[in-house]
């Protein structure tokens, strides 16, 4: 073959890899605005609503916090967080509520993991039962959990903590059957070889190699669940969502700006302390990121 | 040869530490183990776990709410209930699409290597990093009393959330950029401007559509319970069915949003899967965490 043919014959290729890619691109694009305009429609958007909302958006933040003085710091902020001693006491119950669901849904999950991981249940049936009731716990939201627990248990906390919980439940129980079904086979049987039941070989063999991974996505669960238990509060599932939920509502701004202002403080102190542990844990290296 | 007892025996006293810890770490596991338990057990009590209000309660859920949940009705509703599952997806698919259009720019003010004045470039971080704290509900109650009820609400807080969002993970993808492609436009003569675009976008921009993507996904289950404070969509008919205790048409709805979003997730996924190879995940705030696979021994 010749330069020339090479280069011909190169020529075609990209001309035609050029024309494979224009027509993808377009076809990309095509659909893209055809969403777009359907999603308009459908959302019945409305600019001229927007235009005027977006202001009265900055507005009601702006309203959220209150004016505060140099010279009368003191005062004002005592005036601003005129309800901290009920305002903490919802936080409390909050954090104690994510923590109470963390323990009970990982307890419970972590349990199922063992029945949900392909390589150690020899019952297919068991082993997809497992995963359905997990999928089934995981994917219905929190707060639509959180709605039917009200609905049995009342207005109030517990009705938060069984929604976590059972949320909770799920999403452990998931990632932990995954780090089951990674495990290096050897050590179980070894036990099985001992002469070890298969609750031995669970405690013994899965166990010790699947601990690091379970405390890290426990850690990551109670972040998760600080944030959830503040958000439940909203359809009266208890916690610091529900005093959040009634000043906005009320439009009690001022109430609303102090209120928020301690939830984004403790998330991120939370997330901040569960990150240390985490890497005190396992070591940075475990953590892609 | 198995050693004899005698001999472990004998191997115990000599090196009582390869067979349990020291004394003050048995003491530290016992107070660690001791007070997370205790803990829980004040909980329990303080949730009133141990009251006839929570035996009530259980019952309560079992003969009246689960038992009433089965079977699912109201299929006459269901075209109605489907032309609201639409305004759900297309609220999903807004407000990505607007957190997109709004973070890209903001991106590049973002990221250490397109942003040479620092105050700026880590002011935008901490910025996004704010519109981020806030909880998807919280943003929609803010915006349903500001704007009215309606997906207008809804879609504005999947926005405000997705600017903080994208602006975090478009700017993590421009700041991994590989320089030499860069280097090779500008070598070749390209202006500002061609470096951008032969030297930039053609890197970030599949790490960008794929995180795009997995957001859409991702919001497909948010703008499922905006509804719930009035910010439109299917949550909107969700809490009202659950409220009016009409518990099989509640079931039908929650039926529904798990098989939408277990479809979007595959579409999502195939399509991800297409544009940058590996089904590679973003890691966002409210998200499961991304491990290295357990090396397999």
């Amino acid at each position: 073959m010749s330069v020339s043919q090479a280069a011909a014959q190169f020529e075609r290729q990209y001309a035609e890899y050029r024309r494979s890619k224009t027509v993808w691109t377009v076809l990309f694009w095509a659909l893209f605005v055809v969403c777009f305009v359907v999603s308009l429609v459908v959302t019945r958007f409305d600019v001229v609503a927007l235009v005027v909302g977006l202001p009265r958006t900055t507005d009601f933040i702006v309203k959220m916090i209150p004016p505060i003085g140099w010279s009368t710091f003191g005062a004002d902020v005592d005036e601003w967080y005129w309800g901290i001693g009920k305002w903490l006491n919802s936080l409390l119950n909050t954090l104690l509520m994510a923590y109470l669901a963390t323990v009970l849904g990982t307890t419970i999950g972590g349990a199922l993991s063992f029945l949900a991981a392909r390589n150690l249940v020899k019952s297919y049936a068991v082993y997809w039962i497992t995963r359905r009731v997990l999928e089934i716990a995981r994917t219905v939201p929190d707060i639509v959990w959180a709605l039917l627990f009200v609905l049995a248990f009342g207005i109030g906390p517990l009705a938060g903590v069984l929604a976590i919980t059972v949320h909770t439940l799920g999403a452990q129980g998931k990632l932990f059957a995954e780090v089951n079904e990674n495990v290096s086979p050897l050590p179980i049987e070894g036990i099985r070889s001992a002469g070890g039941n298969w609750l031995h070989e669970m405690r013994y063999g899965v166990l010790p190699q699947a601990l690091p991974n379970y405390m890290s996505y426990t850690f990551w669960r109670i972040e998760l669940n600080v944030r959830s238990a503040t958000i439940v509060g909203f359809v009266g599932a208890g916690g610091i969502g529900h005093d959040l939920f009634t000043s906005i509502q009320l439009l009690y701004f001022a109430d609303a700006g102090a209120i928020l202002l301690i939830v984004v403080a403790t998330i991120m102190a939370i997330d901040m302390l569960s990150e240390r542990f985490r890497h005190r844990l396992i070591g940075k290296e475990q953590l892609s990121q | 040869m198995m050693p004899t007892a005698t001999e472990i025996e004998a191997l115990r006293a000599r090196l009582p530490r390869a067979f349990s810890p020291s004394p003050q770490e048995r003491l530290r596991r016992v107070l660690v183990w001791g007070g997370a338990a205790a803990l829980t057990v004040y909980c329990l009590y303080r949730f009133g776990f141990f009251t006839w209000n929570f035996a009530d309660g259980v019952l309560k859920f079992g003969s009246v709410v689960v038992a009433q949940l089965f079977p699912p009705t109201g299929w006459d509703q269901l075209p109605m209930f489907l032309r609201v599952m639409g305004e759900t997806l297309a609220m999903a698919f807004l407000g990505t699409v607007l957190g997109a259009i709004v973070a890209f720019p903001l991106s590049f003010l973002a990221s250490k290597n397109m942003m040479p004045f620092r105050p700026l470039q880590f002011g935008t971080r901490r910025f996004a990093d704010l519109l981020r704290a806030f909880d998807y509900l919280i943003w929609a109650l803010i915006f349903v009393r500001a704007i009215g009820l309606g997906p207008m609400a809804g879609i504005m807080a999947i926005a405000i959330v997705e600017v903080g969002t994208f602006v975090k993970l478009y700017s993590e993808a421009i700041e991994n950029l590989d320089r030499k492609q860069m280097d090779g436009v500008r070598a070749a003569g390209g202006n500002r401007l061609q470096i951008i675009r032969y030297g930039v976008l053609p890197q970030v921009l599949p790490m960008m559509v794929s995180n795009t993507l997995y957001m859409f996904e991702h919001n497909t289950r948010s703008a499922s319970i905006l509804g719930i404070v009035g910010a439109g969509g299917i949550g909107f008919l969700l809490a009202d069915r659950l409220r009016a205790y009409e518990l099989q048409e509640a079931c039908l709805i929650i039926i529904m949003v798990v098989l939408t979003v277990y479809a979007i997730d595959f579409l999502s996924k195939k399509l991800r899967e297409r544009i940058i190879g590996d089904g590679h995940r973003p890691q966002v705030a409210d998200d499961l965490p991304q491990f290295a696979e357990p090396k397999a021994k």
